[in-house]
C-alpha cells in the first residue's frame, strides 16, 4: 500500500542521522588512527600503523574494562533480579508504581554529584572510620576495584531493574499455579518457569548494561583514582591532556572492535541458548 | 460408578466447607461426597462460586471453614503441589517455552524420585497418542489451535494418573462443533482411564450431557445434587428447573396438599391436580408456588375429543408463534387466565394433525404427572 517512495522519504530522517551522527565521526576516527601527532599536539595526516603498534603501551585500560565491564554487568544483574521479582511478583500493585518511581529518583541528580558522594562514603572519612570504631583497621577502600564496580552496581542498577521488572511482570500468574498443581514447589516453579520467561529481560538487562560499561569513564575517574582505569579514561587523557588525537583514534577505533566481537559473542551465545532453551531451562 | 462397593471411601469429601474473600461469600456451607470413577459437574451462574469450590479441591485456596478430604483424608493447609489432583485450566496455562512433549511431561519429571527418561517418554508417547496428538510432540505450544492446545492441558493432567481431575470450564474457548467434540472425547477418556472428573461449567446442556451427577449451585451455596434425570424430572425448585432445561411457570397457591396428589389455584379460578414434589413437605396451604411444566409435556390437539380423558387440565389457546425446530415445532400459545406459554410437539403428532398456524385456537393439556408444585425460591 505504501509506496516505495514514501518509504524511502519516512526512513530518511534516521538514515540522515545515521550517516552524520555515526559513520561520519567514526570514519574520522579511523583515518585519524593512521595519521601522525603534530608537534603541538593534534592531528597530521599519514598513512602508518605505528599508533596501532603502539596499543600494548595501553594494555592495562583494555584489561581494566574487559574484566570490570562483565564483572560489573554480573554484579548489576546479580543485585536487580531480587529486586525487580520482589516488585514485580510480591508487592501490591498499588504500591507498585511508587517503588518504580522511587528507583528512577536517583536520576534526577547528575551521575557526577551521586558518584562523588561515593568518594566520601568508601574514603577515608566513611566506611574505613566506622571500621576503625569496632576495631578494624587499614582497610582502604577507595581507588580499587571494589570502589569502582560499587559505583558501577550503584549507577547502572535501574536500568537493568527495568528490562528484568518487564519481563517478570508480564508473567501468567497462572503459570505458576499450574506448576504447582503438576507438583512443583515454589523453587523449582521458579526455577523451571519463571527463570526461563525472564530471560529475554536479562539478556536486555545485560546487554544494556554491558555496553555502556564498555564505555565508562566517569565512575573509574572518580573513584578509581587513577589506580583503577578504563579504556574510557585513557582516550579522555589522550584527546583532552596529551592531545594525541592519532594515538587516541587508534585506540578508540580498537574499542569499538573489541565491542562489536563481545557483544556478537554475546548474541549468538544467546541465541544458541534460546535455541535450545527447552532442554536448558528445565531441571 | 458405584462398582467399588458401599466400603470404598470417597475420593473427595466437602464437610461444611465455606470461602469467605472479605465480604464475599465465594462458597457456603458446602457438603458433598464424589466417589472413585463418577463424574460430576458444578453447574451455575457466573460467580456463583464454581471455581472457588475447585481450587479449594487443587488446593490453590483454604478453606475459610469446614473441612476437605481427599480419600478419606483431611487436606486443609496442604499446598497444592502435594495434592494427588491435577487440574485442565480454563485458559489451558500451558508452559509456552516448553514444547508439547516437554509440557506434558512435567508432572513426571517433577516426582522424585525421577522416573527415567525411557519410561517418560513412553508415556508421553502414550498419552499423546491417547489425545489424538501423535506426531506433535516437538510442536510449539503458539503453532497448535484451540482444540489441539485444549488436548495438550488434558494430556499434561492426565498422564500423572491423578485421583482426580479438575476441569474449570474446559471447553468453553472452543466452538460449538469443536466443544460437542471434545465432550464425547472427554467422556470417553474418563471412561478408559477411570478417572475421577469433577466438571465446572455454566453451560446445561454440557453438564447434563457428560456427568453422572450435576450439583447446582447459586450465591456460593448447593441447591441440588443429582443425576441429570433427577434433576430434570424431580427439581427442588423453581431455580433449578429453570437451569435444568426449558420449562413453563405458573403462579399458583396451594389448594389441598396430599401425599402424592395436590390441588394448586391458578390464576385464582382454575383448580388442577399436580404432583408435590419434595419441596411441598413444608408446606401450608394458602401458600404462594410455582406450578412447573415442560413444553413437551403439553398435548395439543384441534379436535377436544382427542385429549387424554384423565388430562389434569383442559384448555384452550390461540397460537402466537410459531418455531419448525426440525425434528420438533415450537409453539409459543397464548391462554386467557395463564398467559402465554411455550409447547413443543413432536413432528410425529403433524403427520395425523397438519401444524397449527399462527392466529389458530387450539386444545391443549397436560396430565398430572407432568406437572410439578415447586417452591418459589
Ligand atoms: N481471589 C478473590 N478475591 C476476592 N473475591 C473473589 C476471589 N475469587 C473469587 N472471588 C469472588 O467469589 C465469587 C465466586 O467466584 P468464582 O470465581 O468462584 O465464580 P464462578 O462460579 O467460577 O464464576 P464464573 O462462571 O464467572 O467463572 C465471586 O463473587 C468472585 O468475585
Ligand atoms: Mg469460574
Amino acid at each position: 500500500m505504501t509506496s516505495p517512495w514514501v518509504k524511502r522519504l519516512l526512513l530518511f530522517p534516521a538514515t540522515a542521522w545515521m550517516i552524520v551522527m555515526l559513520a561520519l565521526p567514526l570514519l574520522v576516527v579511523v583515518v585519524f588512527s593512521f595519521g601522525e601527532r603534530g608537534p603541538a599536539g593534534g592531528y597530521v595526516p599519514a598513512f602508518t600503523f605505528d599508533q596501532y603498534l603502539n596499543l600494548p603501551a595501553r594494555l592495562a585500560a583494555f584489561r581494566n574494562t574487559l574484566v570490570l565491564a562483565p564483572v560489573g554487568t554480573l554484579l548489576c544483574l546479580l543485585a536487580a533480579y531480587p529486586l525487580a521479582y520482589f516488585l514485580a511478583v510480591k508487592v501490591d500493585p498499588r504500591w507498585r508504581t511508587l517503588l518504580l518511581v522511587l528507583i528512577i529518583v536517583p536520576f534526577w541528580t547528575s551521575i557526577l554529584i551521586r558518584t562523588y558522594a561515593w568518594i566520601f562514603i568508601l574514603g577515608g572519612q566513611g566506611i574505613p572510620r566506622l571500621l576503625e570504631f569496632v576495631g578494624i583497621e587499614g582497610v582502604r577502600l577507595i581507588n580499587t576495584r571494589f570502589a569502582v564496580l560499587t559505583g558501577i552496581v550503584y549507577g547502572y542498577l535501574p536500568l537493568m531493574i527495568f528490562p528484568i521488572y518487564v519481563s517478570l511482570e508480564k508473567l501468567d500468574k497462572r503459570l505458576l499455579e499450574a506448576a504447582a498443581d503438576l507438583g512443583s514447589s515454589p523453587a523449582w516453579a521458579f526455577r523451571n518457569i519463571t527463570l526461563p520467561l525472564s530471560i529475554p529481560g536479562i539478556a536486555t538487562g545485560c546487554m544494556l548494561v554491558f555496553i555502556l560499561l564498555m564505555g565508562e569513564f566517569l565512575i573509574p575517574a572518580l573513584l578509581g583514582g587513577g589506580k583503577v582505569f578504563f579504556v574510557g579514561n585513557a582516550l579522555v587523557d589522550l584527546f583532552l591532556q596529551s592531545r594525541n588525537w592519532a594515538y587516541g583514534s587508534a585506540v578508540a577505533a580498537t574499542l569499538v572492535i573489541v565491542m562489536l566481537v563481545t557483544v556478537g559473542l554475546y548474541m549468538k551465545l544467546m541465541r544458541r541458548a534460546g535455541a535450545q532453551r527447552d532442554d536448558v531451562s528445565l531441571f | 460408578m458405584q462398582s467399588n462397593g458401599a466400603s470404598a471411601v470417597p475420593v473427595l469429601t466437602f464437610r461444611g466447607v465455606s470461602k469467605r474473600f472479605g465480604d464475599v461469600v465465594a462458597a457456603r456451607n458446602l457438603d458433598l461426597d464424589v466417589d472413585e470413577g463418577e463424574f460430576l459437574s458444578f453447574l451455575g451462574p457466573s460467580g456463583c462460586g464454581k471455581t472457588t469450590s475447585l481450587r479449594m479441591i487443587a488446593g490453590f485456596e483454604q478453606p475459610s471453614e469446614g473441612d476437605v478430604y481427599l480419600m478419606g483424608e483431611r487436606v486443609n493447609g496442604v499446598p497444592a503441589y502435594r495434592r494427588p489432583v491435577n487440574m485442565v485450566f480454563q485458559h489451558y496455562a500451558l508452559f509456552p517455552h516448553l514444547d508439547v512433549a516437554d509440557n506434558v511431561s512435567y508432572g513426571l519429571r517433577q516426582r522424585r524420585p525421577r522416573p527415567d527418561a525411557d519410561a517418560i517418554a513412553r508415556r508421553v508417547e502414550a498419552m499423546l497418542e491417547k489425545v489424538r496428538l501423535a506426531g506433535y510432540a516437538r510442536r510449539k505450544i503458539w503453532e497448535l489451535s484451540g482444540g489441539q492446545q485444549q488436548r495438550v492441558a488434558l494430556a499434561r493432567a492426565l498422564i500423572n494418573e491423578p485421583a482426580l481431575l479438575l476441569l474449570d470450564e474446559p471447553l468453553a474457548a472452543l466452538d460449538r462443533k469443536l466443544r460437542r467434540e471434545m465432550q464425547i472425547e472427554l467422556q470417553n477418556l474418563q471412561r478408559d482411564l477411570g478417572i475421577t472428573f469433577v466438571l465446572v461449567t455454566h453451560d446445561q446442556e454440557e453438564a447434563l450431557s457428560m456427568s453422572d451427577r450435576v450439583c447446582i449451585m447459586r450465591d456460593g451455596a448447593i441447591v441440588q445434587i443429582g443425576s441429570p434425570r433427577e434433576l430434570y424430572d424431580r427439581p427442588l425448585n423453581r431455580y433449578v428447573a429453570d437451569f435444568v432445561g426449558k420449562s413453563n411457570f405458573f403462579a399458583g397457591t396451594l389448594v389441598e396438599t396430599g401425599r402424592e396428589r395436590v390441588i394448586v389455584s391458578l390464576a385464582g379460578t382454575l383448580r388442577v391436580p399436580a404432583v408435590g414434589g419434595p419441596s411441598v413437605a413444608g408446606m401450608a396451604r394458602g401458600q404462594g408456588i410455582s406450578l412447573s411444566v415442560r413444553p413437551e409435556q403439553m398435548v395439543l390437539s384441534r379436535d377436544p375429543r382427542s385429549l387424554p380423558a384423565d388430562s389434569a387440565v383442559k384448555l384452550e389457546a390461540t397460537v402466537r408463534n410459531r418455531i419448525f425446530l426440525g425434528e420438533h415445532t415450537e409453539y409459543l400459545l397464548h391462554e386467557t387466565r395463564l398467559g402465554e406459554f411455550l409447547a413443543l410437539a413432536p413432528r410425529q403428532t403433524e403427520i395425523s394433525e397438519p401444524a397449527f398456524d399462527t392466529g389458530e385456537s387450539i386444545h391443549v393439556s397436560w396430565s398430572a404427572n407432568a406437572a410439578l408444585v415447586l417452591s418459589n425460591e
